[in-house]
C-alpha cells in the first residue's frame, strides 16, 4: 500500500515535470484561450439568449463560457501549469547549479570517446600551457587534472545559460502569482460561501444591501463609474456574470467639468476629466487633477482612469406643439436627459422619457437630396462613413413618449432648421422598435424662419368649421365672375375636399376618391382634386397671416412649395404617433464622464516577473553553453566537445577548435 | 593565417574600421542636429529614441556593415525628399523627384513593385541555379527595403504637413504596419542569406512579403488606406512607438520560419532538395527565426501589457487582441520545447512553425478583422 502510494507519487512527478506534459499544456492552454476571443464576454444575459436560445444558453452558462477566463476549469489549467514549470523547477535546479559550478573534471577517457564531438591527435609530450592559453583566448574557464601520466583539462563557456532556464521559469510563476493576486478568485470564494452576493436588481446605490457592497480596504479591484459635471462619487460598481456589486472607495471624486478637443480634420483629440479628490470624513477636496486617456491618476494606491463619457443630465427647454389642435400656438415643456416629464392632453396621459442629448451632429448630407425627398424618407444616423461633405447640423435629443398604455415610440428631434432642397424644415425622427432606423418627418419653415407660420395653417386646415370659409374665399378668386350656382357648387366641392384632407390627409382623399369614382375618370379626378385643394390651401394661408397679423404671402415659388409642403407635413402627422411635436428651444448642457478605478497590488510582482522572463529567454537563446575536453596523455592528445543544444553553430565551432588544435600540437 | 586563429579573438571595438567610426559619428552628429533643431519640443521619451537610436544603429551598422550603406542611402534620400517638399504637401503631385520616386506613396508604391520582383527573380535564380540572377534578387529585396524605409520616413513627415497636431510615427494603423512587416521581415531574411551565405531561400520567404504588398496594395486601391489619419487618444503614447516594432520583428521572423518550414518539408520530401541547402541548415535558421522572434514577442506583449496598464487600467483584460498574442506566444513557447524533445525534431516541427503562420495571421490580421467588433481598441 504505501509503496504503492510512493510509486503513484513518484509518477505524478514524474508526469508534472516531463516535457511532453509542458508541451501539451501549453497547446491546451492556447486552444482553451479561443473560446473567450469568439464568445464575446460579460455581455448582459439577455443578449446571449436573444442570440443562442433559451437551451444553448443555460449549456453555455454552465461551462461559464460568458466569463471564460475567470472559470474554475480555466483557472486550474493555469494552475496546473504553474504547478507543472514548479516541479519542473524544482526537479532541474539541483543538476543546473551543478553543472554551472562543475568543469566535469573526473569524465572518464572511456565517457570522452563515446561523445558524438570527439577526435584525436597523436603526438609526443606537449606543453600544457599551449593548449591552455588556446582555451584562455577562446574565452574558455578550465581546470586541470593529474591522473597518473594522463593530464585531463576540463573547460567550459557559458554557463549562464543554465541561469537562463531557472529565470524564464520562475518568471512564468512569478507572473501567474502576480495574476492571481489581482484577480477576482477571493471573491468568487466569498460568493461560493455565500459571504458576498452579486446584486442583479436595478437599484439606487445606495439601497444595495450590504451583502453587495466591498469595503473600501478589498485588497483588488476594477471597476467603474459615471459622474456628472458637479456632482461626486464614493463608489464604483464592478460588472460580474449578470449582476453588479458596490465597491466602496477609500475618497470621494468630483467632476468639475469634462471635455473633448478636436483636431483641425474633426477627429476626437482628447478626453480629459477635470476631477477633484475629496476627503470623505471632512468632506474637503485634497487635490485637483486633469485624468486623459494614456494619463491617469494614482492616488491612495487606486489608479484612476479616462474610460468613457455620456450625457449627464443636460436641461432642455422646450416648445411643445399640439399637432391636432385648431389654434397652433406652442406650450413649454421642461425636462432633462435621463429623467421623465408629464404631458396632458386633452385625451390621454403621456410619459415622456428624455434619453439622450447630442451638442452637435455630424451628418453626412452629400446625398440627402436623394433620401429626403419622401418625407417618409430614411436619414441614416451619424453616416461618418466618408469623410466627404460632412457638416455639423447642430444639437439634438432623443426621448420616448409612452402613453397611459405602456405603449411608447422613440423620438430624435434636431433642433436647428436644415436647409434641404434649398428650404428650411425642421426634422423630427420618429420609430418604434430601438433597432430600427428614424424616419424624419420634416415641417416647412414661414419666410421668418419660424414654425408658427405652418402651424395655423395646419390649424386652420384641420378645423372643419372654417372650412366653409376658406372654400368660398378659394372660389372666389378662382371663378370671380362665374354664375352665382356654378360658384356654390364648386364652394361645396372644395369644403369637401377640405373634410376630407382633415380626416387624413392624402390618404383619405384617395381612399375617398377609390370608393366613389369610377376607374376611368380617377385620374382626372385626382388632378382635379389637388388642384383645389392646393389652391385653397393658400387661401388657408393668406386668411392665417391675416389673422396673425402678418405680410400677406406673395403668389410666388417660394410660397407654392411652402403650401405643397405643408400638405405633405399634415398628411405625416397623423403617421406621427404623437400628438405633440416638441421644439428645442435652448439647453443647458451638463456632460458625464465615465471613470474606471482600479487597485491592483500584483501588478509589480507581474511587471518584475516579466523582466526576469526577457533576461532568462534572452540567456537561453544566446548564451551557449558549451565544454570541452583535452586528455593529454604521452602519445596522443583526445579533444572532445559537448553542449545542451546541439546547434549548426556548435558543430562550426568544433571544427574550428579540432582545427586549431590540430595545428597547435603539430607545433605549426 | 592559424595563428591569427590561435591569438585572442578581439573585441568588437578593436575590430572597428575607421569607416565605422566615421558612419557612428555622422549618426551621432545627425541626432545631435536635430536636438539643436528640435530639442525644445521633444519630451524626456523623445529625447531617450533619438539618441538611443544613434546608439542602436551604430553598433547594428558594426556588426553588418550592409545596414551602413544602407542607412547612409536612406538618410540621403529621405532628407532630400523632405527638403523638396518646401513645407507644401501639394508638392507631392508637382514636384517631379516627389511625384515619381520620393513622396511616400510613390516611394512605398517602388517598395511594392521592387518586392515581387525580387520574388520573381529569386524563383528564376532557383529554377535555372544561376548565382548570377539570385544576387539580383538580393540586390532588389535590398532597394525595395530601403524605398520602403524612405516611404515611411518621408510620410513621418508628411503627417506633420497635414497639421503639426496630427503629425505622428507612421506604425499606427493596419495600412503603416504592412509596411513595416514588408521592411522588418525583408531585413530579417537578408541577415540570414548573409550569414548562411546562401540565397535559395529566398524564393521561399520573398513570397510572403509579397503577399504582404498585394494586402497593401488592395487596401490603398480599392479602400483609400493610405491616408494619414491623426490618433485617436487612446494611441497618443510613447508605448506604442516600441511595442509595434517589437511586435513586428516577432510577426516577421514567425513568417520567415514559417516559410523556411514550407522549404523543409519539400526539401525532406526530395522536392527541389537538390537546389536547396541542407536539413540541418534549414533547420538551423528556422529555430534562429523562432527564438528572435519569440525573443521580441515576449518583449512586445509585455509592452502592450504596460501599455494597458496606462490606457485601459489593467495589465491585462483578456480581450481579443491580447489573447490572441497570448496564444501565439504560447504556441511558439510548445514549438521550443518540442525542439528539445528527443526523437520530435524534423518533420513535425517544421509542419508546426507552418501552422504557426496561420496562428500569427489571425493574431494580426485575423482579430482586427473578425472579432475586433467585441472590443473597440482604445475604449473612447
Ligand atoms: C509558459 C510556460 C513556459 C515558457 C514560456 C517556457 C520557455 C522556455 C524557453 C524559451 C526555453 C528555451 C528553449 C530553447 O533554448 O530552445 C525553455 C526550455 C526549457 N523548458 Fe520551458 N517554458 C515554459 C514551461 C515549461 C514547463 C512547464 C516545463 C516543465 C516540464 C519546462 C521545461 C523546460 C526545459 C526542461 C527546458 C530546457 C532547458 C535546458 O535544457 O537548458 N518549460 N523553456
Amino acid at each position: 500500500m504505501n509503496k504503492q502510494s510512493a510509486t503513484f507519487s513518484r509518477s505524478v512527478y514524474e508526469l508534472l515535470s516531463s516535457m511532453r506534459f509542458a508541451i501539451s499544456l501549453l497547446t491546451i492552454l492556447a486552444i482553451a484561450s479561443i473560446i473567450g476571443t469568439v464568445l464575446k464576454q460579460n455581455e448582459p444575459y439577455a443578449n446571449y439568449i436573444i442570440e443562442f436560445g433559451q437551451y444553448w444558453f443555460t449549456a453555455f452558462q454552465w461551462l461559464g463560457l460568458y466569463d471564460v477566463y475567470r472559470t474554475h476549469w480555466f483557472v486550474t489549467i493555469l494552475a496546473v501549469l504553474v504547478l507543472s514549470t514548479s516541479t519542473c523547477i524544482y526537479r532541474n535546479l539541483p543538476m543546473m547549479i551543478r553543472e554551472m559550478r562543475s568543469y566535469r573534471e573526473n569524465a572518464t577517457e572511456q565517457s570522452l570517446r563515446h561523445f558524438q564531438h570527439v577526435a584525436e591527435f597523436p603526438v609526443n609530450n606537449i606543453a600544457p600551457e599551449q593548449l591552455t592559453t588556446y582555451l584562455d583566448n577562446q574565452g574558455y574557464h578550465y581546470k586541470q587534472k593529474q591522473d597518473g601520466d594522463h593530464l585531463l583539462i576540463a573547460a567550459k563557456r557559458g554557463s549562464a545559460n543554465r541561469l537562463g532556464y531557472i529565470f524564464t521559469h520562475s518568471a512564468i510563476v512569478l507572473i501567474c502569482i502576480g495574476g492571481l493576486i489581482d484577480s477576482n478568485i477571493p471573491l468568487k470564494i466569498e460568493q461560493t460561501f455565500g459571504w458576498k452576493k452579486i446584486e442583479t436588481r436595478d437599484l439606487a446605490e445606495s439601497q444595495v444591501p450590504a451583502i453587495s457592497r466591498l469595503s473600501a480596504n478589498n485588497l483588488s479591484f476594477r471597476g467603474n463609474v459615471t459622474i456628472p459635471e458637479g456632482s461626486s462619487a464614493d463608489v464604483v460598481f464592478l460588472n460580474i456574470a449578470d449582476g453588479y456589486m458596490v465597491q466602496e472607495l477609500p475618497f470621494k471624486i468630483g467632476l468639475n467639468k469634462f471635455h473633448i478637443e478636436h483636431y483641425t480634420t474633426g477627429q476626437p483629440k482628447m478626453f480629459a476629466s477635470d476631477i477633484t479628490i475629496i476627503d470623505k470624513k471632512t468632506n474637503r477636496s485634497i487635490l485637483t487633477h486633469t485624468v486623459t486617456v494614456n494619463h491617469p491618476l494614482i492616488y491612495d494606491g487606486v489608479a484612476i482612469f479616462q474610460a468613457s463619457f455620456g450625457d449627464g443630465g443636460t436641461h432642455l427647454n422646450l416648445d411643445g406643439w399640439n399637432l391636432f389642435d385648431h389654434n397652433g400656438e406652442p406650450f413649454p415643456v421642461t425636462g432633462s436627459i435621463h429623467d421623465n416629464s408629464k404631458l396632458a392632453t386633452d385625451d390621454t396621459q403621456y410619459t415622456i422619457e428624455f434619453s439622450d442629448f447630442r451638442p452637435f451632429n455630424i451628418e453626412n448630407l452629400g446625398d440627402s437630396k436623394k433620401t429626403m425627398h419622401d418625407t417618409r424618407a430614411v436619414m441614416g444616423g451619424n453616416a461618418v462613413a466618408d469623410k466627404k461633405d460632412l457638416h455639423n447640423v447642430g444639437p439634438s435629443f432623443q426621448y420616448k413618449l409612452r402613453s397611459a398604455d405602456g405603449q411608447a415610440k422613440e423620438y430624435s428631434n434636431y433642433m436647428l432648421p436644415m436647409l434641404l432642397d434649398k428650404r428650411w424644415y425642421l426634422l423630427s425622427g420618429m420609430r418604434d422598435e430601438p433597432n430600427q432606423a428614424f424616419q424624419y418627418i420634416r415641417f416647412p419653415l414661414d419666410p421668418e424662419r419660424t414654425l408658427s407660420g405652418f402651424m395655423r395653417l395646419r390649424g386652420a386646415m384641420l378645423d372643419k368649421t372654417r372650412h366653409p370659409e376658406i372654400a368660398q374665399r378659394f372660389v372666389a378668386s378662382a371663378i370671380p365672375d362665374a354664375p352665382a350656382d356654378v360658384k356654390n357648387k364648386l364652394t361645396d366641392s372644395a369644403t369637401k375636399v377640405l373634410d376630407i384632407f382633415a380626416q387624413g390627409g392624402y390618404k383619405s382623399l384617395s381612399e375617398f376618391i377609390e370608393a366613389k369614382i369610377p376607374l376611368a375618370d380617377r385620374d382626372n379626378a385626382a388632378q382635379t382634386y389637388l388642384k383645389i385643394l392646393e389652391l385653397a390651401t393658400y387661401q388657408a394661408y393668406v386668411l392665417t397671416q391675416a389673422q396673425a397679423h402678418q405680410p400677406a404671402p406673395k403668389m410666388d415659388d417660394e410660397t407654392g412649395w411652402f403650401i405643397r409642403d405643408s400638405l405633405n407635413s399634415i398628411s405625416d402627422i397623423f403617421f406621427y404617433g404623437a400628438p405633440v411635436y416638441l421644439q428645442l428651444a435652448n439647453y443647458d448642457e451638463v456632460q458625464a464622464t465615465g471613470l474606471q478605478l482600479t487597485r491592483s497590488p500584483g501588478k509589480n510582482i507581474v511587471f518584475g516577473g516579466s523582466a526576469l522572463l526577457v533576461l532568462g529567454v534572452f540567456s537561453m537563446f544566446y548564451i551557449r553553453e558549451r565544454r570541452l575536453w583535452l586528455l593529454i596523455k604521452q602519445n596522443s592528445v583526445l579533444f572532445a566537445m559537448s553542449s545542451n543544444r546541439k546547434t549548426l553553430d556548435f558543430n562550426n565551432e568544433f571544427a574550428r577548435h579540432e582545427q586549431d588544435i590540430a595545428d597547435i600540437v603539430k607545433g605549426k | 593565417m592559424q595563428l591569427t586563429q590561435t591569438m585572442p579573438r578581439p573585441s568588437l571595438l578593436k575590430q572597428l574600421s575607421p569607416i565605422d567610426w566615421l558612419f557612428s559619428l555622422a549618426l551621432w552628429t545627425g541626432a545631435a542636429y536635430a536636438f539643436s533643431l528640435y530639442g525644445n519640443n521633444m519630451d524626456v521619451y523623445e529625447k531617450g529614441f533619438l539618441f538611443g537610436a544613434a546608439a542602436v544603429f551604430s553598433v547594428l551598422g558594426w556588426l553588418w556593415k550592409p545596414i551602413r550603406t544602407l542607412l547612409v542611402i536612406i538618410a540621403a534620400l529621405s532628407l532630400f525628399g523632405i527638403y523638396d517638399y518646401h513645407a507644401d504637401l501639394a508638392r507631392a503631385n508637382q514636384a517631379f523627384f516627389l511625384k515619381y520616386i520620393l513622396a511616400s506613396q510613390s516611394a512605398i508604391m517602388w517598395m511594392s513593385v521592387l518586392f515581387v520582383l525580387a520574388t520573381l527573380t529569386y524563383w528564376i535564380s532557383l529554377a535555372s541555379r544561376s548565382d548570377f540572377v539570385a544576387k539580383v534578387g538580393t540586390a532588389l529585396t535590398w532597394s525595395a527595403l530601403t524605398m520602403g524605409l524612405v516611404g515611411l520616413l518621408v510620410r513621418w513627415y508628411e503627417s506633420y504637413l497635414i497639421s503639426p497636431d496630427v503629425g505622428h510615427i507612421p506604425i499606427s494603423n493596419l495600412y503603416e504596419v504592412f509596411i513595416l512587416f514588408s521592411v522588418i521581415t525583408a531585413l530579417l531574411y537578408l541577415h540570414y542569406e548573409n550569414r548562411y551565405q546562401n540565397r535559395q531561400m529566398g524564393a521561399f520567404v520573398l513570397p510572403v512579403i509579397s503577399a504582404a504588398v498585394g494586402f497593401l496594395l488592395w487596401y490603398t486601391f480599392d479602400r483609400q488606406a493610405q491616408n494619414i489619419q491623426p490618433l485617436v487618444p487612446a494611441l497618443q503614447s510613447y508605448w506604442m512607438k516600441i511595442h509595434v516594432p517589437a511586435n513586428f520583428i516577432g510577426y516577421g521572423s514567425f513568417s520567415l520560419a514559417a516559410m523556411i518550414g514550407v522549404a523543409y518539408l519539400l526539401a525532406s520530401k526530395g522536392i527541389l532538395a537538390s537546389r536547396l541547402p541542407k536539413l540541418e541548415i534549414l533547420d538551423d535558421v528556422m529555430y534562429k527565426a523562432i527564438a528572435v522572434g519569440f525573443g521580441f514577442f515576449t518583449i512586445a506583449t509585455i509592452l502592450g501589457a504596460l501599455w494597458a496598464a496606462e490606457a485601459w487600467g489593467g495589465y491585462w483584460s483578456w480581450d481579443p487582441k491580447e489573447t490572441w498574442a497570448l496564444i501565439v506566444w504560447l504556441n511558439y513557447a510548445a514549438w521550443l520545447h518540442i525542439r528539445l524533445v528527443k526523437g520530435l525534431r524534423g518533420p513535425m516541427l517544421a509542419w508546426w512553425a507552418v501552422i504557426g503562420l496561420f496562428v500569427t495571421v489571425f493574431a494580426f490580421l485575423g482579430v482586427n478583422m473578425f472579432l475586433s467588433g467585441l472590443h473597440s481598441y482604445g475604449t473612447l
